[in-house]
């Protein structure tokens, strides 16, 4: 197979576009998406202080490794999750990625500043890790977003992650996390803005390019992660991909292009309800404790 | 020819030469799910493997929280 753009020996096949790439090609390519997407959807503005939002797998520091390429003024936020050795490798990934690049990377260690970590987060609550894990991913990555001055917090959710998600809410009908299902979620009060600038890339892409450019990332899955929803929606539509290559774009971008808006009412009227956590000042539509304060209030208990 | 798979990791051999497609159709893999790195890049879906190849296939979907 050849590159589609300079006629060379191509590297990878990206059956979507019906075309391959050779190296040097296939990273420009990664860049253009990223820079498109951004520049679609309005995600940033020149001056902008970017925090992304890195767990040393290949999606953020993807991520990471393109915005600095593209001269975006991004620091690293690395969450210590408290899982085990699976912890501790991608947590020593994070830190080699941003010694290599002179960049910075802020870490917050879950487990010795809120005094518990994942797993036992998630039995003391009965949610599954994953639930547990994203609801305090959520709420430090803002937090720490203000408390250093960023303007943004960027995301690695690809493609294949949107597409799941998509997947899974309208199995379910979740009309108000359909509202909020966008690429770039402004500033608010108590909210720093959020864009997931790969969202043009799927994640076969996000790893070939930390192949292709010597990016050292965690390969093994995360433990708690391992059989659950959102990874059998993903084989679900890589089965329909492989019939019909191009569904999970099409399925997508036609949710942003003509039905995202239809639900943005719902999500609206739950951000009129928003009041601030009595334990921390975030905003929450609890009344009382929003729900990191409870989880760690259930945790200490 | 060597093949290395991971979560779990555990090493197969396969024998060559055959497509990289004909050897994940073999294992019955999805193309859109994995990589096959030979050496330190990635090979095409129709790229011809030798019997003496060592090659990587290496899963991309991931699905904790994020």
């Amino acid at each position: 197979m050849k590159c589609r753009s300079c006629r060379e020996p191509a590297v990878i096949d990206i059956r979507r576009h019906n075309a391959g790439f050779c190296r040097d090609c296939f990273l420009r390519h990664c860049r253009e998406q990223v820079k498109r997407a951004v520049e679609d959807w309005s995600m940033l503005v020149p001056g902008d202080r970017v925090l992304v939002a890195v767990s040393g797998g290949k999606d953020s520091l993807a991520l990471w490794d393109v915005l600095l390429d593209l001269g975006v003024d991004a620091d690293g936020l690395y969450l210590g999750l408290g899982i085990g050795e699976y912890s501790d490798d991608s947590g020593a990934m994070a830190r080699a990625y941003a010694a290599t690049r002179r960049a910075t990377l802020i870490e917050v260690d879950i487990p010795s500043e809120y005094g518990f970590d994942i797993p036992g987060a998630a039995a003391a609550t009965r949610r599954v890790p994953c639930s547990a894990c994203g609801l305090s991913k959520r709420h430090l990555f803002n937090q720490a977003a203000l408390d250093g001055g960023y303007d943004v917090v960027a995301t690695g959710h690809n493609l294949d992650d949107e597409a799941a998600v998509l997947f899974g809410n309208v199995l379910r009908w979740n009309t108000d996390y359909l509202g909020r299902q966008l690429p770039v979620l402004p500033a608010a009060q108590g909210f720093a803005r959020k864009v997931k600038p790969l969202i043009r890339l799927g994640e076969r892409e996000t790893a070939a390019y930390c192949v292709l450019t010597g990016i050292d990332y965690i390969v093994e899955e995360c433990p708690n992660a391992v059989g659950n929803k959102h990874l059998g929606y993903k084989a679900a539509l890589n089965d329909i991909e492989a019939q019909s290559p191009g569904s999970k774009a099409a399925f997508y971008f036609g949710f942003l292009d003509r039905a995202s808006s239809k639900f943005a009412e719902e999500t609206a009227a739950g951000r009129d309800r928003l009041v601030a956590c009595e334990g921390c000042g975030a905003p929450t539509t609890n009344a009382g404790l929003c729900a990191f304060c409870a989880l760690v209030a259930k945790v200490a208990r | 020819m060597k093949v290395l798979l991971r979560n779990p990791r555990r090493e197969l051999e396969m024998p060559g030469p055959m497509r990289v497609h004909a050897l994940l159709d073999r294992l019955q893999l999805n193309r859109e799910s994995v990589l096959v790195i030979r050496g330190d890049t990635l090979v095409t879906g129709d790229a011809a493997l030798a019997d003496h190849d060592e090659v990587e296939i290496r899963p991309v979907i991931s699905g904790g929280a994020r």
